[in-house]
């Protein structure tokens, strides 16, 4: 029997009968008492970092600061709750079952408050200002940013990612599986294993990768040494400076996410297509289906939902695409994004109301999925 | 099952036939497998071989070229490691190391605690906490870009490590939280009924009982998050800034060193590559089950 990764009622019931009591007393003293809870956590946290301020000292050696660091950083944070429970137990029994689910949780929601509610809502407030973030300008940013041709070009850009990118890997994803799936069991494992492997390799060393592959020289000045000019050139072609061509260069770019990504959307198809019910496969043969019929009518469509999940996963990981861009062309040559340009308007034009309403600008493109993936959980939790 | 297969006439049992042995009629198949194998294992050939040749050969000519000269020793050359190492990688490598592992064990500790309360512990608003952290997992990390590093400097811990760590924490454990949550829920409750009517605190279920079943999930969680942080470059860039170099990790210098391309660099750029690749490549084939288990169960994140 498979059970249902959610609570079932009798499980709830347990967790009530030991601590409704405290739970549901909203007397001012638990309440602060689950405040100071939550804080102390974080507060000693903060106290890490002035104990390593000393650890930046160049005396000291690498060695030991890795070691200090994992030890301190690691052991620390196990201590921290150690301490913490043993604070609660201190206090009646009432109260401590009230406290402690947030001595549980407290210091994970303090930090998500603090990395991703906080900065969002601040990142908003700072993006319907000025420059330098002193004067109120209303929605000024986002009129630039839909208007000048600059911000227009990564914001074109963004959106052909976003299409293109998922698409293909989605498609190459599941033709991979699809084949792999027909080949003998350890075939199979290699060939997967062997697309799957760039999703080990980061950004960064993908572009270097690919730096050596559309690598270009000047006639008269070597030979080619990139591949793909190397290819061009003996089939007859002139060397080309493939990340200078307008508009194509993006898709240079986009290949070397699709190399990145498709493994990813292989791998969980892969499993999806296990999952088709043998019987019906055969049930299809029987009748006489040949093998793109059953991939078209029974294999797509059982796995449907897989898809858009892939889908949406990679359209994510795409839409906010930085390192590509920034290592290969800097932007540069109309190949800029949005993430791309959020940081060069942030960090090198000190431009901090732009930057902000870029970051909005992708934030909002992800809004329709965070609002589906609440709706589903609170879907779920209504069934169980 | 095994007694059905065998007994069904052979129409059935031929597509499993095909499966397991070459046949002339899926010779498109091998065909295409074979196609796509190479496409993508070229990229990766390449820098490999680049990276053991000779700094000059790099320069001059394609690393295909090698294969006119296997077996000569003058091809081959260890130099181009050893003078990436020399040129800072080896303290850049010590760099990832300190910022990825309590960036992975972190967000873990503070994650499982967390997932606990959301499962086993009755608190209010504990539906609606937990729909925030679904709805936190989309939330893209540019947001935090501008407001943190604000906060860095002003406290005056932009560079540091700690920093890093409590950040990349912050940007992992929404998935986190997640993961384990749902696994965490999906314990049989007899077990924690049991463990309470015996006298045991929520402490040591935690730490006795819920952690050491939850150890599937806890290993994917941190091959995840092992890779997203080692190969981190954008918080890495922001949050250490330029002023303590020192403390770069491998993306950092493997990008800077990409942006010095033509001018000399060109010749190590293959052994830096392979450098910042050789630990999540060791971890990836090790730890593979793991690591498509978590994705599997990460992908909800769309």
């Amino acid at each position: 029997m498979t059970t249902p990764p959610v609570l079932r009622d009798e499980e709830l019931e347990t967790g009530r009968a030991h601590e409704e009591p405290g739970s549901h007393d909203n007397s001012v003293q638990i309440w602060l008492l689950r405040l100071v809870s939550a804080l102390i956590v974080p507060g000693v946290l903060l106290l890490f970092f002035f104990t390593f301020e000393f650890l930046q000292d160049p005396d000291i050696s690498k060695v030991v600061q890795v070691v200090v660091a994992v030890i301190v950083g690691v052991g620390g944070v196990w201590l921290l709750y150690w301490a913490m429970d043993r604070l609660v137990s201190v206090l009646p029994a009432r109260a401590g079952a009230g406290v402690r689910p947030f001595v549980f949780a407290g210091p994970a929601l303090m930090i998500l408050a603090f990395y991703l509610i906080y900065p969002t809502i601040d990142t908003i407030v700072t993006s319907v200002r000025n420059a330098r973030g002193d004067e109120f300008v209303g929605l000024d940013n986002y009129g630039r940013i839909f208007t000048e041709s600059q911000y227009l070009v990564s914001i074109r850009n963004s959106i052909i990612w976003a299409i293109v990118v998922p698409i293909v890997c989605v498609v190459v994803g599941l033709a991979v599986a699809t084949l792999a799936d027909m080949l003998p069991r350890k075939t199979e494992n290699a060939f997967k294993s062997l697309v799957f492997l760039p999703m080990a390799v980061s950004f960064v060393g993908a572009s270097v990768v690919f730096a050596f592959i559309y690598s270009f020289r000047v006639e008269g000045f070597g030979e080619q040494i990139g591949l793909l000019n190397a290819v061009w050139t003996a089939l007859g072609g002139s060397a080309v400076d493939w990340m200078r061509v307008p508009f194509w260069n993006n898709l240079f770019l986009m290949v070397i996410l699709i190399w990145l990504q498709t493994g990813f959307a292989m791998v969980i198809l892969s499993a999806a297509i296990k999952g088709v019910p043998d019987d019906i496969v055969e049930a299809a043969r029987i009748d006489g289906a040949n093998d793109w019929q059953v991939f078209r009518r029974i294999t797509v469509p059982t796995i449907a939902s897989t898809i858009v999940v892939v889908w949406t996963t990679i359209l994510i990981t795409t839409w906010k695409v930085y390192d590509i861009v920034a290592v290969m062309t800097g932007g540069n040559d109309g190949t800029s994004v949005v993430a791309e340009k959020m940081v060069r308007e942030f960090f090198t034009n000190r431009n901090n109301g732009i930057g902000a309403a870029l970051a909005v600008v992708l934030l909002i493109v992800v809004m329709p999925i965070l609002v589906i993936n609440i709706k589903r959980f609170r879907e779920q939790e209504a069934v169980r | 099952m095994t007694t059905v297969t065998e007994k069904a006439p052979t129409v059935i049992k031929a597509p499993k036939d095909t499966r397991t042995s070459f046949t002339a009629a899926r010779f498109p198949v091998y065909l295409a497998v074979l196609l796509i194998a190479v496409v993508w294992l070229i990229p990766a050939v390449g820098i490999l071989i680049n990276s053991f040749r000779n700094p000059q050969a790099i320069q001059s000519s394609g690393w295909w070229t090698v294969f006119g000269q296997l077996f000569d020793s003058s091809t081959w050359t260890l130099q181009n490691y050893q003078t990436v190492l020399d040129q800072g990688f080896a303290n850049a490598f010590a760099n990832s190391l300190a910022i990825t592992i309590p960036a992975v064990a972190i967000p873990i500790t503070v994650a499982a605690f967390a997932a606990y309360a959301f499962a086993w512990m009755d608190f209010p608003g504990r539906n609606l906490l937990f729909a925030v952290v679904v709805g936190l997992m989309v939330v893209p990390l540019q947001m935090a870009l501008i407001p943190i590093s604000r906060i860095y400097v002003g406290l005056d811990i932009s560079g540091t490590f700690p920093g890093l760590w409590l950040a990349h924490t912050g940007f992992g454990l929404p998935l986190a939280v997640y993961l384990l949550r749902n696994y965490m829920g999906s314990l049989p409750s007899s077990l924690i009924e049991s463990a309470q009517i015996d006298g045991a605190s929520h402490f040591t279920i935690f730490t006795r009982l819920i952690l050491p079943l939850s150890m599937p999930v806890l290993a994917a969680f941190a091959t995840l998050q092992f890779l997203w942080v080692w190969n981190d470059y954008l918080v890495a860039l922001v949050f250490l800034g330029v002023a303590r170099q020192n403390n770069n990790p491998l993306t950092v210098e493997l990008a800077n060193l990409q942006g010095q391309f033509g001018e000399g660099a060109l010749n190590l750029l293959p052994a830096a590559a392979f450098v910042t690749m050789i630990l999540p490549l060791v971890v990836f084939f090790v730890l593979q089950r793991y690591f498509v288990r978590g994705l599997t169960a990460g992908s909800v994140k769309g």
